[in-house]
């Protein structure tokens, strides 16, 4: 991957196992976001593969590859300021069922859909704010929902970019439990800083510093790795 | 799942009594007697015009600062039409509305990856090139003297255009209801939907997989048949088309009146067009120079004080004192 | 050849005007996103300010431009404290509808202040005929615009590279909320950019007057010019402005010349296809310089 004349990932080797929760650690500028986006084809890589399933998705549109069942969340919430949460629901479950088509269909005759969103919404605790804008939920309601549109996709793999970000130690945990329960069995990647969250809720943890990968293997491996402690005492 | 939940998008997808208020109105308008017919005509055409623009700029979020050309394509087709024979109404109107959503639909491939100042000088620049050849090929268009013979046999075989425009009236009006009715539909769906997704968060919409070019382009080409309709009637029933329906203060205009009125409801391009028009006429009695300080002066006014317009203005107010969250 | 040549250099010289009044409008963009479309009625005030006050105080033609600057500079800081400022966060469209509804009333405004008709110009002697120059004919007025221009720009650059207050600027355009953090006086910076931008509007009308016709509705015909400028030569650069104004100049005297028939189409084809290619502007990129 370049980025102008700076070069990362240049001997990158990543692999998620089906099912696993795996979580990418590490400093700022590290390259996590970055690697993030590669795997979601926001960026395109200047070589190499990536590949789902065995289905090679390097040149698929993010689209596509949320399709094949990639989803993702952002760092920065990433909703619909003017939507209130219902129809935010909605609209991601009618792109799932392919509805989006030109149509003349009234959303009231899409019962399936906006019950499936109500039970979405409930799911996490977002149903008394359902029919305010997004833009005035808090930001932990935020938080809730960005996660949920992407939960609400049924995906195979969900790449969770610090889904904990401002929210309090509480808040966090709350949530880590929450998608625990909701996403057994769903291979979970997630990047994070709370080392706590990291150790409770991951099975794998990869360790990111200067643009490569620089540890890797279970949560207690990890810690007692020498380069990973350095790169983190560096921040 | 309670009814109560069930029914969150109910309410707007039945008519409200405003709406009922407002088309019965335009019925009602054409028997007061001494009422200007033609001028209400006009306003009718406009606000079709501007509502069209509402479905890419306040639905879709899409700013296009050439609208007109879409108008003056439909409006050319259907004179071109009625010149050369066809001058049977309702399928030429349909004819050049299918003509102008195409080009609609080249116009959105064309600009689908651009935003910002890029996506408004396109849009501009083609929008003028158009015109400058619509003024140039004079043999064509006939320039500004207008096209010439552009006659049409009576709507439906029974309602001849009379002098007096009244079969022109109920001609626009029946045909704005309809489109209306059909963009109503299409907000309220899925399609709508999403298209506002992409207008609130286009990145977002990629991660839920969203085909948002696809929908992007669709909404352009849609957008510019319900322009091009518009510019259809306009030569129908004044039987004339000059390039002047193409220029850059028509795109605009349009755009004024739209910001007026209010974005993202339907009925803000025929507010907003009463408004415009309205204000058009009694200020053009005057200095027509004078009529850019007077719309000047309100477009600043609209952007300081209303910059939701009218109906989102008035929307606020009325929730305010409902006491809902806005 | 010669024509080649002589037709290049008017095309430099109508470039200056470009450059001149499009050069603010560059610099607000590029630094709080401002659409100001009002530009052109500054550039407008500037050519009313030298066909007016010659006449009216008896002012030598090179005694009004540095007045043009100043007063309009002024004009625009009053508007940007009063006006322009409460709209920096505000969406594109907004802008533009506050900016255009401006424009219009100053093209009102200029009807009724001075008459709808445009206003003769008595071109200084100095200015008026032609000089040998290179084996080529070049009109007296072209040259001191070329010069004056030429003078601008270094002025300009030179400001910007070289002053305390030139990187302030660079700063603001660059970055305005870390320039802020770092202990900027953004308001100030904002200020001062915009009333500069303006007056450098304000003189390109006034050099524009032995050029170009002034009446009320100059800013409705260079509008587009000004716009097209700014957009290919992307927001918040100078040399990109400079570039993109003496293109634009070269394009569209060549296109009148050559086919006459196409009028500015030429122009609008030609700022299609570079907005389609480089959407960013032709330097594709929006900082300093």
């Amino acid at each position: 991957m370049a980025f102008g004349g700076l070069s990362i990932f240049k001997n990158l080797d990543f692999s998620l196992q089906a099912g696993y929760r795996h979580a990418i650690v590490g400093p700022n500028g590290a390259g996590k976001s970055t690697f993030v986006h590669l795997l979601t084809g926001l960026l395109r890589p200047s070589g190499g593969r990536v590949v789902l399933d065995g289905r090679d998705i390097t040149h698929a549109t993010p689209q596509q590859r949320v399709q094949g069942g990639l989803v993702r969340t952002f760092q920065l919430n990433t909703l619909f300021p003017a939507l209130p949460p219902l129809e935010a629901a909605v609209l991601a479950l009618c792109q799932r069922e392919h509805l989006g088509g030109l149509s003349l269909r009234s959303l009231a005759r899409r019962p399936r859909q906006i019950e499936e969103a109500w039970s979405l919404l409930e799911r996490f605790g977002l149903a008394s704010e359902a029919r305010r804008p997004t833009g005035l939920l808090s930001y932990g309601q935020q938080r809730l929902l960005e996660v949920a549109l992407a939960y609400a996709l049924r995906p195979q793999v969900l790449l969770l970019d610090e889904p904990a970000a401002g929210l309090s130690t509480a808040q966090g945990h709350a949530l880590f439990e929450q998608l625990a329960t909701l996403t057994a069995g769903t291979t979970l990647l997630f990047i994070e800083h709370d080392m706590n969250l990291v150790f409770r809720y991951a099975d794998r943890v990869s360790v990111f510093a200067g643009g490569d990968v620089i540890a890797e293997g279970t949560p207690t491996e990890v810690r007692s790795n020498d380069l990973a402690r350095k790169a983190y005492l560096g921040h | 799942m309670t009814p109560h939940e069930h029914s969150y998008f109910q309410p707007s997808t039945r008519w409200n009594r405003w709406e009922i208020a407002f088309w019965l109105a335009w019925a009602a308008a054409y028997f007061i007697p001494g009422t200007n017919l033609p001028l209400l005509t006009h306003i009718l055409v406009w606000g079709l015009f501007a509502m069209s623009l509402d479905l890419i700029l306040g639905y879709r979020g899409i700013a296009s600062l050439g609208h007109a050309a879409f108008f003056g394509i439909g409006a050319y087709a259907a004179g071109f039409l009625a010149k050369f024979g066809w001058t049977e109404p309702l399928s030429g109107l349909l004819l050049a509305g299918i003509t102008a959503g195409l080009t609609g639909l080249l116009t959105g491939r064309i600009v689908r990856g651009l935003h910002g100042v890029a996506l408004l000088m396109v849009t501009l620049g083609l929008n003028m090139m158009l015109y400058d050849a619509a003024q140039r090929a004079t043999d064509i268009t006939g320039g500004d003297d207008g096209l010439q013979g552009v006659a049409l046999a009576p709507v439906l075989g029974l309602f001849r255009f009379d002098m007096y425009g009244h079969t022109a009236y109920w001609y626009v009006l029946t045909v704005a209801f309809v489109l209306l009715v059909l963009a109503r539909a299409l907000v309220r769906s899925p399609f709508g939907l999403a298209l506002r997704g992409a207008r609130e968060n286009p990145l977002r919409m990629l991660t839920l997989g969203a085909p948002i070019e696809r929908d992007a382009i669709l909404a352009f080409g849609l957008s510019a048949a319900g322009a091009g309709i518009a510019g259809a009637l306009l030569t129908q029933t004044t039987q004339f088309v000059a390039p002047e329906v193409l220029a850059f203060q028509r795109s605009a205009d349009v755009l004024t009146m739209l910001v007026i009125g209010g974005l993202g409801r339907l009925y803000g391009g025929f507010i907003g067009a009463l408004v415009f028009v309205l204000l058009h006429d009694t200020v053009a009695a005057l200095d027509p120079i004078y009529w850019y300080f007077w719309i000047g002066l309100l477009l600043v006014f609209i952007v300081t004080f209303f910059r939701q317009g009218i109906l989102n203005t008035l929307d606020k107010l009325l929730a305010s004192r409902r006491g809902e969250a806005v | 050849m010669a024509v080649i040549a002589t037709m290049l250099f008017n095309g430099l010289a109508y470039g200056v005007l470009l450059f001149s009044m499009a050069v603010g409008l560059a610099l607000t963009m590029g630094m709080m996103r401002f659409v100001n479309l009002a530009q052109v009625s500054l550039a407008m005030t500037g050519g009313y300010l030298v066909v007016v006050a010659m006449p009216h105080f008896g002012l030598p033609y090179l005694a009004t431009l540095p007045l043009c600057f100043v007063l309009v500079a002024l004009l625009t800081m009053l508007l940007e404290r009063w006006v322009f400022r409460h709209f920096y966060g505000a969406d594109d469209l907004t802008q533009v509808l506050l900016t255009i509804g401006l424009l219009f009333m100053s093209v009102a405004g200029a009807a009724y202040l001075f008459g709808p008709s445009f206003r003769p110009m008595q071109v200084p002697d100095w200015l008026s005929g032609q000089v040998p120059l290179l084996g080529l004919m070049l009109d007296r007025s072209r040259l001191f615009l070329v010069g004056a221009g030429a003078t601008l720009a270094l002025a300009l650059f030179l400001g910007l590279e070289r002053t305390r207050f030139g990187a302030m600027v660079r700063a603001c355009v660059d970055n305005p909320r870390a320039a802020g953090a770092c202990g900027l006086n953004t308001s100030m910076v904002f200020a001062l950019t915009f009333a500069v931008g303006g007056g450098l509007a304000g003189l390109g009308g006034g050099l524009a007057v032995t050029q170009l016709v002034i009446d009320p509705n100059f800013p409705l015909r260079y509008l587009v010019y000004v716009l097209i400028v700014v957009s290919l030569g992307g927001t918040g650069t100078v040399i990109g402005t400079l570039l993109a104004s003496v293109l634009i100049g070269i394009v569209d005297v060549a296109g009148k010349y050559y086919m006459p028939q196409a009028g500015s189409s030429l122009l609008y084809l030609i700022t299609v296809v570079i907005m389609l290619w480089r959407p960013n502007g032709l330097l594709q990129r929006k900082g300093m310089p």
